[in-house]
């Protein structure tokens, strides 16, 4: 019996490693820098930016995203096309292998909508990205003011 | 050995050769001036676009027309308060460019016009320019009206068909008009403008004393 166990340690190990790999999956090689979010007055919908880096071999697919602080949070592209503005809904933003993909103002956004309770400059909003095999990730969000053009590690623009 | 005589040739040729590249040269340079006395470096629309002339509520409630903004140089944008990301990052950009002027952004207006003015009342819109620079102002008025405006200038905008729930997206133009003091329109912006070219041009209307 205990020589049995003994031969089948290894295997039960391994499967939980595995396992494990699984689960953790694309979410595990993303890492997450330059988070803000861009408030607007009122109850207008704001636009979250980041840079995602992916440190695996495999590529990886952003396909949404939701917080507790918003009602509804969607994948969002801004284009512009001869000389018109046009934004639509995306089903997912790729994160090459060993790259990185940015959501950035004028391009891929997080939509944020409907705030539970008002967000102000300086809050950090947690939000948590959802990738394509189903992994997810929890990114903690710099709230700034309408007329931010960046994370705000550079230079402010506040009043 | 080459003779005396003709080397002496050789450099006066020489010499002859370079004055005279340098007097075209010269001659080619004060053409340039001549032609085109203010080098902007956005596109130049004088006498192509009509001037500044609208019918519009403010973001105090308060009717306005184009004339209420002679004296100042004029950046008109057409967008919508519910567009989260290409708006407000022109607004960001535009606010950037005032500080950067100086004091001289005194004499400048952002015009935001919306192009969604069911959802955008004065209250919305004061909220919203404020919230970017003390130098813009929130246009939005008759369906009508900012229809009238927009053809003005061939400043196309469309309402996307609603998303189900209620939200529905404005597609629109992404230039940035600008007019002079005297409501002349005078400049086309575009978002592949850098922030150098505007400050650059925007200082010359500002200030046209300085040059270039």
């Amino acid at each position: 019996m205990r020589f049995r166990i003994a031969r089948a340690l290894p295997w039960l190990l391994g499967g939980l490693c595995l396992g494990a790999g699984v689960h953790a999956g694309e979410a595990d090689h993303i890492h997450v820098s330059q988070a803000w979010i861009r408030l607007l007055p009122g109850d207008l919908p704001a636009g979250a930016y980041a840079t995602l880096e992916n440190d695996g071999d495999q590529p990886a697919s952003l396909k949404g995203a939701s917080s507790t602080r918003y009602a509804s949070v969607m994948l969002h592209q801004s284009s512009h096309e001869g000389g018109v503005n046009r934004m639509a809904m995306v089903d997912s933003m790729a994160i090459p292998a060993h790259g990185r993909a940015a959501l950035a103002p004028g391009g891929y956004h997080l939509m944020l909508m409907q705030a539970a309770a008002p967000v102000k400059a300086g809050d950090t909003v947690k939000v948590m990205l959802h990738f394509g095999d189903g992994s997810t990730l929890d990114a903690d969000f710099l709230a700034r003011p309408a007329n931010a053009t960046d994370a705000g590690t550079g230079t402010e623009h506040t009043h | 050995m080459i003779p005396i005589p003709f080397r002496m040739t050789c450099r006066r040729a020489a010499r002859l050769a370079l004055l005279l590249a340098l007097g075209l040269c010269a001659l080619a340079l004060a053409g340039c001036h001549r032609g085109d006395a203010v080098a902007w470096r956005l596109t130049d629309v004088t006498g192509h676009m009509p001037d500044l002339d609208f019918r519009l509520i403010d973001d105090h409630g308060k009717p306005v027309t184009g004339q209420d903004y002679r004296g100042k140089v004029v950046l008109l944008y057409f967008g919508y308060t519910h567009c989260p990301d290409v708006c407000p990052l022109t607004l960001a950009q535009l606010h950037v460019v005032m500080q950067r002027l100086g004091p001289l952004a005194d004499g400048a207006r952002i015009l935001f016009v919306s192009v969604d003015p069911a959802r955008d009342t004065p209250e919305v819109m004061h909220a919203y320019v404020s919230a970017f620079d003390p130098r813009a102002v929130g246009l939005s008025g008759q369906p009508r009206d900012i229809e009238a405006l927009s053809k003005r200038y061939r400043s196309a905008f469309t309402r996307e068909p609603d998303q189900g729930n209620g939200q529905y997206e404005v597609s629109h133009s992404s230039a940035i008009y600008i007019f002079d003091r005297n409501g002349k329109a005078r400049l086309l912006s575009t978002p592949d403008r850098s922030q150098d070219d505007l400050v650059h041009d925007l200082h010359l209307l500002l200030d046209p004393g300085v040059s270039a």
